[in-house]
Order: structure tokens, then sequence, then C-alpha cells
């Protein structure tokens, strides 16, 4: 038995939508009742069955209609996928990381087989058939990197390493938490982090990259990140924030259910065999307010967060016009009792 | 100076003589006073092995100052763009120990080392002195065009019209400050303007 893929959108009619069993793997952010930036970075191995950590490249009943989103979001504006030259071998790094993956991890769905240099590779979900040869640009409709993350959920950063820092030199970033990859390509560690509030203050980026520079290969790691979107939209870019930017005065307290989703990124970092770069795969994970609060532990988690977040983290992350009416929404699902610790639902 | 600011914003130096074998120095305005300041330090000869391209705007001035200086070459340009095919033949030309000084206002900065990354030069081995205009070159990060000169916060995209916030976020690939939709959650929001980069 394989995943049952969802038929959905993520602009104009928004009929994404999460199943019961969904809901439950939702990867949800808060392991307490508060929130403050820390560097809380974990070795990315396997979780219980069931989790989105059963395999370590999720793919999810998402899959099609986010591959879809993609493709519609490049036909619009392809600055959205860019390599800097050097960065080619990093590109079947990471195409040989997701074919791999995701044949493990899905092999109903996903074939890989190899013969010295010639591959093929059969995506069923995506009625993909292709045999080319690993490094020969010229065998593939796209270049590496481009090719394999038109068939992966989440973004994709490349960053090579070098001068002891951290540069995102290539990308794959159409669901993007409004930031810029044609604007921030070729930046380093601090460079691409430099508008984010208080983490500098507190010597996040600096923990942070000590520890990224010295991911081993096989030994990839992890990291939750969240914020909040308006209708469940995948392409929050500022490159479009003009037009999504008015979905955020709508909410009202009739709506806030439907139209109000958490929006949580997994983040994980994988060092690459050939280049010795490092890839950050960002799998984003929508939920609206009126499923994520069928867990009731949830619903009292978030309130008492948004309620006690910091203004300056609250106007970073965009919440800042409809905060008042969504913890008043969530207010009413927390009677205050306690709640059990670690992320899962009770 | 230009206060300080986000880590991406750039931080400027003051000129000094590097050792090398040639010194190539692009400059505007008043960026030729950060030269004759240079010039105070530098050892005698030093501009024997210098090449200075300047472009020294509607008043003029200073361009007898950096003759007098007697360059091994002097160029002076009327915009930036017409001196840029003499800027990339002489970096493509370029050998090991030629240093690049570049001096005059953030745009000129910025897109002259623009320039010079595109040729393979280290960022941090590059001399930079802002002076004069505070003025900034923006990116529209929607429409993806450029605005020069913008003195003021919010300012106007000169390509699709939207109001901008001028942010600190700097890149130097684009030789660019971001300019993000100031009103974009509410068009009928209009900030009052402020003249803040001069």
């Amino acid at each position: 038995m394989g995943i049952t893929f969802r038929k959905e959108t993520f602009r104009d009619d928004f009929t994404f939508k999460n199943s019961p069993e969904h809901i439950r793997r939702f990867p949800f952010p808060f392991h307490e009742d508060s929130y403050m930036y820390a560097v809380n970075i974990e070795p990315h191995v396997l979780g219980p069955k069931g989790s989105v950590l059963e395999n370590l490249i999720d793919v999810d009943e998402h899959y099609v209609a986010e591959m879809q989103d993609r493709a519609l979001v490049l036909a619009e504006d392809p600055l959205r996928c860019q390599s800097l030259p050097h960065m080619t071998l990093a590109g079947w790094d990471l195409l040989e990381l997701l074919m791999e993956q995701q044949a493990l991890g899905y092999p109903e769905h996903f074939t890989l087989t190899r013969n010295g240099d010639r591959w093929r590779w059969t995506n069923r979900p995506l009625g993909i058939d292709d045999t080319f040869t690993f490094g020969d640009v010229s065998t593939l409709p796209y270049g590496p990197m481009e090719y394999i993350t038109r068939q992966s959920q989440g973004d994709f950063c490349i960053l090579d390493q070098r001068d002891g820092n951290l540069w995102m030199d290539a990308g794959m970033v159409t669901t993007q938490a409004d930031w810029s990859l044609d604007f921030d390509i070729g930046m380093n560690f601090f460079e691409w982090h430099a508008p984010v509030p208080l983490a500098h203050e507190k010597g996040i980026f600096v923990r942070a990259l000590k520890f990224l520079t010295n991911i081993q290969q096989g030994k990839p790691a992890r990291r939750l990140n969240w914020t909040m979107t308006i209708n469940p939209r995948l392409d929050t870019s500022p490159e479009n924030y003009h037009k999504w930017g008015p979905d955020r005065a709508t909410v009202t307290p009739e709506n806030v259910g439907d139209k109000v989703h958490l929006r949580v990124e997994l983040q994980s970092f994988w060092r690459l065999p050939r280049s010795n770069g490092i890839v950050f795969p960002i799998r984003c994970y929508l939920i609206k307010m009126d499923e994520l609060v069928t867990q009731p532990k949830w619903a009292r988690r978030l309130h008492r967060v948004i309620r006690d977040l910091p203004e300056e983290l609250a106007n970073y992350k965009g919440l800042t016009r409809y905060r008042a009416t969504l913890v008043e929404w969530l207010s009413k699902l927390d009677d205050g009792s306690p709640t059990s610790a670690g992320f899962g639902p009770d | 100076m230009a206060a300080k600011s986000i880590i991406s914003r750039p931080v400027y130096g003051t000129l000094s003589p590097q050792p090398g074998k040639h010194h190539l120095f692009v400059a505007d305005a008043e960026g030729a006073l950060a030269i004759s300041d240079l010039a105070a330090k530098a050892p005698s000869g030093f501009f024997a092995d210098a090449h200075i391209i300047f472009i020294p705007g509607h008043d003029g001035k200073h361009v007898a100052a950096l003759e007098a200086l007697k360059p091994a070459q002097f160029y002076q340009g009327p915009t930036f763009a017409s001196a840029l095919p003499r800027l990339k033949q002489t970096l493509a030309n370029a050998h090991m120990g030629l240093r690049l000084y570049l001096a005059g206002t953030e745009g000129l900065i910025g897109q002259a080392m623009q320039v010079a990354l595109e040729a393979g030069i280290d960022h941090t081995s590059i001399q930079t002195e802002h002076r004069g205009s505070l003025a900034r070159r923006i990116q529209c990060v929607h429409c993806k065009g450029i605005t020069e000169n913008v003195t003021t916060q919010p300012a106007t995209c000169s390509h699709c019209g939207l109001l901008l916030l001028v942010r600190d976020h700097y890149s130097r690939r684009l030789a660019a400050f971001q300019g993000v939709c100031i009103n974009a959650e509410d068009r009928s929001e209009i900030p009052p303007t402020e003249e803040i980069f001069r």
C-alpha cells in the first residue's frame, strides 16, 4: 500500500487540507508553553513509525500537489531556482541523496536503478521514467539540482563551505517564509541571516555555524522553525508579498479557524560527499487552526505561545495584524490546565 | 559615515597604500578626497604604477587634484556606466599584484565591487572608503528593477511604482539594498516620506 496523494491547491481556491492521519503526524514545534530562539539542532535520526521522521526525507499526501504548485511558481519566476557556476557537482550530490532516500523510504512510488554511471529513475506519482548518465548534465532536461528538486517536497539550499563559513550558492526556493534566494544568493551565513532580530545578539548564529561546518557525511542534523501563514499558501515569497500581503488583513473572529495556518519548517543539514557542500532542505508543513485544535494540548499550548511572544518576534513573523484576533479565538480553547511535556499530542 | 547596522550592510574603511605592483583606483565625486588623503601617506613613486578611474559628477571638482598625483593612467568619465568597459578590461587583463581601491558613494563602491567580484577578486582584499552622499541603490524585490540614488524612506520603485521600504539588507552580487513593499497588507496606508539617505 502506498500514499494516497491528494488533489488540492495552495492558491486561488485553496483546497489544501490534512487528513486525520496527517493532523496527528504534524510536527508541532513547541515542546513547552513559551518560545524563544535557541540553537535547537539535534541529530537527524529516524523517529517513530507514522511520524514525519519515519523517513529522513519525508514524502506525504501533499507531494503531487506541491510539485504542481512548484512548477507554477517556476513558470512565473525562474529566478526562484539558481545555482552559481561552481555548484554543479553539489547538484549531482543532491540528486543522488534525494533519489536514494525517496527510493529507500517509498519503494512503491520511486525506483532508482544504477548500472555504473548509467542511472534509471522512476517516479510513479509524477509519471517520470528517465535514464541518464550521472555527472553528464546534457542527459537531463534540467540541471541536476533543478531536476531532482522539481520532484522533492520542500525548499533546498546548497551551501558551499570555504573560509570557515557557509555560502548560499545554489537553491530551489518556491515555498519560502518571506526571504528571497535571488537577493541572498552568494551571501555567507551571517549575511543572509542579517535581518533576523535578537538572534545575533544571543550568539545563535556563531554557534550554529560552528555546528554546521562540522557536520559529517552520513550524520545529518535537523531543527524546527515556525511562522504563520494566512491561507494554505506555499509561495509566501517577498517577490509576491504585494499579492499575498493583503490576506493578513482578512482575518476575522469567524474565519480564524479556516484561514490562519501554523507553518512549520523541518530543516535538515546534510554533508554532501563529492563537493563537501552542505544541503539544507527546508520542508514546509501547513496546518489550519481548525485542524490543529482537534488536539487539545496543542490548542492550549499554541494559545500561550502566541499570547506571550515578544513583540519583536511577532513583528518579524508578520503576525501583528491578526495576533489579537487569533489569541482571543485560541483563549476559548485554553482552560488553563497544564500541558504535558514534549511535542506530541496527548 | 553610515550608522552601525545589520551584518549584511557593507562596512567601509579608510584607504591606505597597500603593497602591490599596480594600484587601480575607482572613485566618484568626493571619493577623490580619499585618494588625496591616501597620497599623503603613500611612499614616493606610488602613483607611477597607478590607474585612476574617476567620475567627477556634476560640479566637475577634484580632477586637477587627481591629475597632480601623476598616475600612470588617468581616466575621467561622465558616468559609472561609461567607465564600465574600461574597468572590466583592466580587471580582465590584471595580473597578480594588482590592488583595488574604491572610494566615493555607496552606489559607486558597490557597482565597482560587483565587477571586481565577477573578475574573481575576493571582496575582503578590496580597500573601500565611503565619501559623500548616502544615497542608496536599491533593488525592488518584486519587479527586480534597480532604482539609483534613493534618498528617501520609503521610496517609490522607478520601474513598477510600488512604495518600498528601503532595508539595510544588502547584496554584493546585486550591488543593491533591498526594497520591499511597505504597505503590501493595506495599500491605503501611506507612511510619511522622509529624506534620510543624504
